[in-house]
């Protein structure tokens, strides 16, 4: 073994000079890394949390464990580069102070570091921790950087490492991965940003290659670690998934139809100021329910086939984080149009902040999805049983078309697709049903008529 | 939020890092920043910027910092066990869980939160609470006000006015407390309640304790009285300016790489998924018709999701596919409220449809919901 002792005046250099020579240990030489002192005369902790376990590599200041006492938490990390061997505790078990904590294997070509305490130790004195030198530069840098750095085919020598000790960061290579594909870092004029200050600063290690600034690290990753992730499909998926493959039995057909909302849109101007004095944001969606349902109603046979529903539940479909959930307005039927924006507004805000209930969720009997909110024209929508029909309605567009003069005028168009059972409903049927939508839907003033 | 006091200046944290000594008369230079953000995330993360980027070998920081309202857990803490998830998201308060240990408190702007940084080696928390008695006596000289061996600081002797939490990293520590100045009493109280039953855990439990507003002993107190005489004794103590510098924890180009920060300790696993493994036993009552039924829960939750499931129906009350359907598709999800609701009626739709069926289905899954 060989120990040495250091004085600040051993450090005033900016060479890469080591102090002592690699010493005689035995390959693989396992080392008892003690719980170092908290402080404030604590004795004891308990071990909340492992960061790594048995066979995982460390490096020289990985997290290993974090310990709590009397309302400090602790994170302690790692002396050494090498493998842990042993944890010597299980979680909530009480640590000692001075007894090892964790058994570490230290790579052969390594040595070993001193006898020390951690809290004592000024920064500078890790220097003789041993690290890889590649050509006379050192290269500090964990496994995760080093595994990031091979898979983008980069020499840590050629990164900039802006770490305690010019130790290599991820945000150093993701930095040196921007220059190289010219990706466009925010602008940082060095004068008013102060990058993280390297703990060293008082002792100026420069490599004898460093002739540049500390970069700044990236805040939005560019992520290339070119590995798959396999993620297991659990909770609302795994339900989607069962739903979904369900919703394949069904055999679907489908009918497009392209409505020109000329009109209505003039009208919804006319009325949205109207129901913004009440409260309500006006949008397109309870125009489209509420004439679903007059039209249905007109249609005895669909209504027939719809199981005899005294209740029209029709479901709006929303794109949330978690994925799609299916709200419904009850009783459509019974609803006047601005009841049923009100209602809209009530799950929106619910569906945003993640706190829809079950009733709200279930009891649909057909759903409407405004796709078109995000993009697209057409789609061939996906029944979600047990329902038997579905409508998904495209974005609105401006185009030309001609009127009955033969002249040309804008028109807002908007494309409706429809999907439905066809053991159930025929073509036919789906025809007249869509016509009938649309004929309402294009001479708003003829809803006055069959609107209930 | 700018404040209007002429002891302030809205200077940029690299100007006065840049060029220590512009602001200190001692190479012990005293820092003191105040954040112009009431986001409780945005300031955890100021939190651990400073804790993972500043160094500290010549210097102290201290950090003021207040919070709209919120509830902070501690570290090693389980939010079911702590406080009324259900109340929280009906009021929109924020959860929050911050890295240095201790118990649960509730925070809004008529609480401050102090944060003393310093290396390792400085850690010092019956100082800094000194510190803050010291100052709160300067202002108010017929307070009675101590610490305790706890940290606590209480008044005359029986409330608690400041609770304390640590975090200690390689080479750098944190202090922080709150000090209860003009808070919500009845709010707090109602949030630090928790309905949920039968948890069992090593979760680190919280003290409760009786609070008390230092406004309630002197009206004329305000929160930014109480920060400006912190902040002098602190200037004091370091032998330096008594300048807040405000900063904005928003701003990248003061504290490159903070809105990450933010971003993390706002993601549902940083927040529900660290909670320490944890089992619920309990049972509840399902009244249905014209009988009232038992049903026992069992439920394992590891990183916040549920790891093991057991329902206790009567026999038949629902058929037994649905039921190991249900739990099946429980394992693995979310210990969340809004998970399992999207769950149970996305399973619904391919269920048989029977309104008898549809409907004891609904009044298990909301009983299962409530536990969460």
């Amino acid at each position: 073994k060989y120990v040495c002792v250091f004085d600040k005046s051993a450090f005033k250099f900016s060479h890469q000079q080591r102090l002592f020579r690699t010493s005689a240990v035995s390959c693989g030489q396992i080392v008892q890394f003690k719980l170092s002192d908290i402080g404030e005369g604590i004795t004891e902790v308990t071990v909340k949390e492992w960061y790594i376990k048995e066979g995982d590599s460390v490096s020289q200041f990985d997290s290993i464990c974090e310990v709590q006492s009397d309302k400090a938490s602790v994170t302690i990390t790692s002396r050494y580069d090498g493998i842990i061997r042993k944890l010597h505790y299980n979680l909530d078990e009480i640590a000692y102070v001075g007894k090892p904590l964790v058994d570490i294997e230290i790579d052969a070509s390594k040595g070993i570091a001193p006898e020390e305490d951690v809290v004592e130790t000024p920064p500078m004195s890790h220097e003789e921790h041993t690290h890889q030198e590649i050509k006379g530069h050192k290269t500090l840098a964990t496994p995760a950087v080093r595994r990031l750095a091979m898979e983008n085919n980069i020499k840590l020598s050629e990164v900039v490492g802006t770490g305690k000790d010019n130790r290599i960061l991820k945000e150093d290579i993701l930095n040196y991965l921007a220059k190289q594909t010219g990706a466009i870092l925010p602008p940082s004029p060095k004068g008013e940003i102060i990058p993280p200050l390297p703990k060293s600063e008082t002792v100026p290690a420069a490599p004898k290659d460093k002739a540049r600034k500390i970069p700044l690290p990236v805040s939005r990753p560019l992520v290339f670690s070119g590995k798959d992730k396999t993620e297991p499909i659990t909770g609302f998926h795994k339900a989607m998934v069962k739903t979904m493959s369900a919703a394949l039995k069904i055999p679907h057909f489908g009918y497009c139809d392209e409505i020109d909302l000329t009109q209505l849109v003039q009208l919804r101007e006319e009325l949205k100021p109207l129901a913004q004095i009440r409260g309500v944001k006006l949008s397109f969606m309870p125009f489209f329910i509420k004439v679903r349902c007059a039209a249905e109603h007109c249609m005895e046979y669909l209504c027939r086939i719809c199981q005899n529903l005294a209740s029209h539940n029709i479901g709006v479909a929303m794109d949330t984080e978690q994925g799609l959930i299916v709200p419904n307005v009850k009783n459509v039927q019974v609803c006047s149009v601005f009841e049923i924006a009100s209602e809209l507004n009530r799950l929106q805000a619910l569906g945003s902040a993640g706190q829809l209930g079950t009733n709200d969720l279930t009891g649909g009997t057909f759903t409407l999805s405004n796709i078109g909110t995000i993009g697209g024209t057409y789609t061939k929508p996906v029944i979600l049983p047990p329902e038997v029909a579905i409508g998904a309605l495209g974005k609105i567009q401006v185009l030309p078309r001609f009127n009955g003069k033969g002249e040309v005028f804008k028109a807002q168009i908007m494309n409706v697709s429809w999907s439905a059972d066809h053991r159930i409903i025929d073509g036919a049927t789906m025809a007249r049903f869509s016509n009938l939508w649309k004929s309402y839907l294009e001479n708003p003033a003829s809803m006055l008529l069959d609107l209930k | 939020m700018v404040f209007q006091s002429s002891l302030k200046t809205c200077l940029q944290l690299s100007c006065i890092l840049r060029t220590p000594k512009a602001g200190f008369r001692s190479s012990s230079g005293g820092l003191i920043i105040q954040s112009v953000s009431n986001d409780v995330y945005q300031n955890l993360a100021v939190e651990d910027w400073i804790h993972d980027h500043m160094n500290l070998e010549n210097r102290q920081v201290l950090f003021l910092w207040r919070n709209s309202p919120a509830v902070v857990i501690g570290r090693h803490q389980n939010p079911w066990q702590e406080c009324n998830l259900r109340l929280l998201r009906q009021k929109n308060i924020k959860l929050a869980r911050r890295r240095s240990g201790g118990g649960t408190v509730y925070h809004d702007l008529g609480n401050i939160n102090l944060t003393f940084f310093t290396t390792r080696k400085k850690y010092e928390r019956m100082e800094n609470l000194k510190l803050v008695v010291k100052a709160l006596k300067a202002l108010c000289p017929q307070l009675d006000v101590h610490v305790t061996d706890r940290y606590d600081i209480l008044l005359d002797r029986q409330y608690k006015i400041s609770g304390t939490a640590a975090k200690l990293g390689r080479t750098t520590a944190y202090h922080h407390c709150t000090l209860l100045c003009n808070a919500d009493k009845f709010v707090l109280s109602s949030v630090l309640k928790s309905p949920y039953k039968g948890l069992k855990s090593n979760a680190t439990p919280s003290v409760p304790a009786s609070v008390k507003n230092l406004f309630e002993e002197d009206p004329s107190l305000t929160c930014e009285m109480l920060l400006d005489a912190i902040a002098e004794e602190y200037a004091t103590r370091h032998q330096t300016d008594h300048q807040i510098t405000l900063i904005n924890p928003a701003d990248e180009t003061v504290l490159p790489g903070i809105n990450n920060k933010t971003k993390e300790l706002q993601t549902w696993d940083w927040v529900y998924g660290k909670t320490p493994k944890f089992s619920v036993s309990t049972c509840f009552n399902i009244a249905y018709k014209d009988s009232v039924l038992d049903v026992k829960v069992d439920m394992d939750v590891k990183h916040g999701r549920i790891e093991g499931c057991n329902i206790d129906l009567p026999e038949q009350w629902l058929p037994p596919a649905l039921c190991s359907e249900l739990v099946k598709n429980l394992t693995g999800s979310k210990f969340c409220p809004n998970e399992t609701t999207t769950l149970a009626t996305t399973l619904l739709r391919v269920c048989p449809q029977d309104d008898d069926l549809h409907s004891r289905w609904n009044l298990l899954c909301e009983n299962m919901i409530m536990l969460m």
